[in-house]
């Protein structure tokens, strides 16, 4: 009796108490790191990449998602739908593609796929259960993009979490970024070399729980 | 030559969602630098970018914009509750919205004290305009 009733405990938390996969999106402006983040979860818990990384700006042009990404972490255990998804941007100038030797015919192609890219991105917004807004800690974080997506997610009620990315380079600095969103989490990394992952992963369960 | 245009608050008060976009829209389509009164909703901000998405071309590359608004953090209670009421029932009046085509705004830069507008200036080639270099146009 004892035994059915905890295979019946077990089965009522699994269905309707536990949530079976937790949509996590990586959304921020182009070239802060959000294709190498979503790779570099990716790899940490299922051994491969999911996205494609470039210099170039807009690599990522479609939603990108990955299933059954199952996280393991001091203990505990997390499935994530993680989506990586094309950079917010408010202009898109094809000939900034040009400075990258693309033909101007690739370029045009380039910003055309960009621009519904950014439309895909603000579509799926309200798909996400969290959202992971990626920032490069190099550059100024006051642009109205980061204060959009932010705000957007902050009236959705998703929970959010900032993250400082290239923490590595010498000019990246995690106090501006704090002090630009003082109300939120915030935790800075370097997701090319893995530096700071661990502190990632910690706020990660505390964001979705 | 550049043309700012002030948009008061009272002109999009009654407008929808809809039709807000559409005329901030139409005034930088037509090479206008705009100042708006009050902010749009996040929500608002978002359609705005779709829209200018939807809407890229070879003459239109899309915008800048930038939301200049009060900081409340020295505020009273009494001041913050009075700021909330007065947007509850006239709607978010307070602050600039700034927005700027692309094409003649290079960058809006913003600090917690002050923003910057970085306009491009362009002279006239044989055939197509070129970008000398960037002037600063408006300092907030």
């Amino acid at each position: 009796m004892a035994g059915f009733k905890d295979f019946l405990n077990t089965l009522l938390k699994t269905f309707f108490f536990t949530k079976k996969h937790v949509k996590l999106g990586i959304y921020g402006p182009p070239n802060a790191g959000k294709s190498t983040i979503a790779n570099r979860i990716c790899k940490d818990w299922t051994g491969e990449e999911m996205s494609s990384v470039s210099k170039i700006p807009h690599e990522t042009r479609e939603i990108i998602s990955k299933e059954k990404v199952i996280v393991k972490h001091r203990g505990k255990s997390l499935t994530l739908n993680l989506i990586d998804t094309p950079g917010i941007a408010t202009k898109i100038d094809y000939e900034d593609f040009l400075k990258f030797r693309m033909t101007p015919k690739q370029a045009k192609q380039r910003a055309k796929e960009a621009t519904k890219g950014v439309i895909e991105s603000i579509k799926w917004l309200d798909n996400m259960d969290a959202v992971l807004v990626v920032l490069d800690a190099t550059q100024n974080p006051y642009s109205q993009v980061n204060i959009t997506i932010i705000g957007n997610l902050v009236a959705r009620k998703i929970p959010v979490l900032i993250i400082a990315n290239k923490m590595d380079l010498k000019r990246a600095s995690i106090k501006r970024i704090e002090a630009a969103f003082p109300q939120y989490g915030v935790v800075g990394i370097s997701a090319q070399y893995g530096d700071n992952i661990d502190e990632l992963y910690d706020l990660l369960f505390k964001v979705t729980k | 030559m550049l043309t700012l245009q002030f948009v008061p608050y009272h002109e999009i008060e009654t407008l929808t969602s809809e039709q807000k976009i559409r005329k901030l829209l139409g005034l930088v389509k037509d090479d206008k630098i705009v100042l708006m009164q009050g902010r749009l909703k996040f929500v608002e901000e978002t359609r705005l970018i779709e829209t200018t998405m939807k809407e890229i071309s070879p003459s239109f590359k899309g915008i800048e914009i930038c939301t200049i608004y009060p900081r409340m953090k020295s505020a009273n209670i009494t001041d913050k509750l009075r700021a909330e009421l007065i947007s509850l029932f006239l709607g978010n009046r307070d602050g600039l919205t700034i927005i700027g085509p692309a094409t003649l705004v290079k960058e809006i830069k913003r600090d917690p004290n002050k923003v910057q507008l970085f306009a491009k200036e362009l002279s006239v080639g044989k055939k197509r305009l070129k970008v000398k270099n960037n002037r600063k146009l408006v300092e907030y």
